[in-house]
């Protein structure tokens, strides 16, 4: 199944990409997309205070993804 | 009723709380006896001196979703008459606005406490993320925001 996966602020600096699209194995959760795309392909560990979102959802590591979900990995927000 | 927008432009709050109240006034005459207002702007000092920018990034999409999400929330738990939200996103000069957040309600408590609401969680949940720029010519990100006391 295909992911798109996004990027945002310092984490986007970190891997070096804003955006791409994946192939996951069925039942694959939001850490396995981290670890298949090019943050952790470029060796990159996700930061323990990183945020995650599945189709603009926040959801935790865990959470299974499915074909065509857009995941989203970014810092600690700072707005306001 | 209960807007919320991002915009690049630079924001007059003060203007900006005028107009809107004007409609909300004219939708429910005579029944809007408080308004409060917040408004966030750029600072030249966070932890360290020197700032003399910064670019504000947001998630677009997602951004939109939870400041509309937030203000219901709010609409929800206090009696309001109405809300809005608007934050800048972009390049932003040192004292330049970056956020207002404003409520009208019948009575005082419900204006004040739903305005507290809408910038605690957007500061804890909106997804925008602050690049400082330092005279050096440097540029850092804001790791965290400051937690409610």
């Amino acid at each position: 199944m295909k992911i798109e996966v996004l990027y945002f602020a310092s984490l986007r600096e970190r891997v070096g990409c804003d955006h791409e699209l994946i192939e996951m194995a069925r039942g694959s959760c939001v850490a396995d997309v981290w670890q298949a795309g090019q943050a952790g392909q470029g060796g990159h560990a996700l930061p323990g205070n990183s945020l995650c979102a599945i189709n603009e959802e926040y959801a935790p590591l865990d959470a299974v993804v499915k074909d065509a979900d857009r995941v989203a990995f970014f810092p600690p927000v700072t707005g306001g | 009723m209960m807007k919320s927008w991002i915009t690049e432009k630079p924001l007059k709050p003060w203007e900006l709380v005028a107009d809107y109240e004007r409609e909300v006034i004219a939708r429910l005459p005579g029944k809007t006896g408080a308004s409060a207002v917040f408004t966030g702007s750029m600072r030249d000092f966070n932890e360290e001196e020197g700032i003399t920018g910064l670019t504000l990034e947001h998630f677009p999409g997602m951004t939109e979703k939870y400041l509309q999400k937030i203000l219901e929330e709010a609409g929800q738990q206090w009696s309001l008459n109405d809300a809005i939200i608007v934050h800048r996103v972009g390049n932003i000069e040192v004292d330049d606005c970056i956020v207002l957040v404003a409520a009208w309600s019948a009575r005082r408590v419900a204006a004040f406490e739903a305005a507290r609401y809408l910038i605690e969680e957007l500061k804890s949940r909106a997804p925008f993320w602050k690049k400082e720029r330092f005279n050096d010519g440097t540029e850092r990100w804001v790791e965290s925001n400051t937690p409610r006391e």
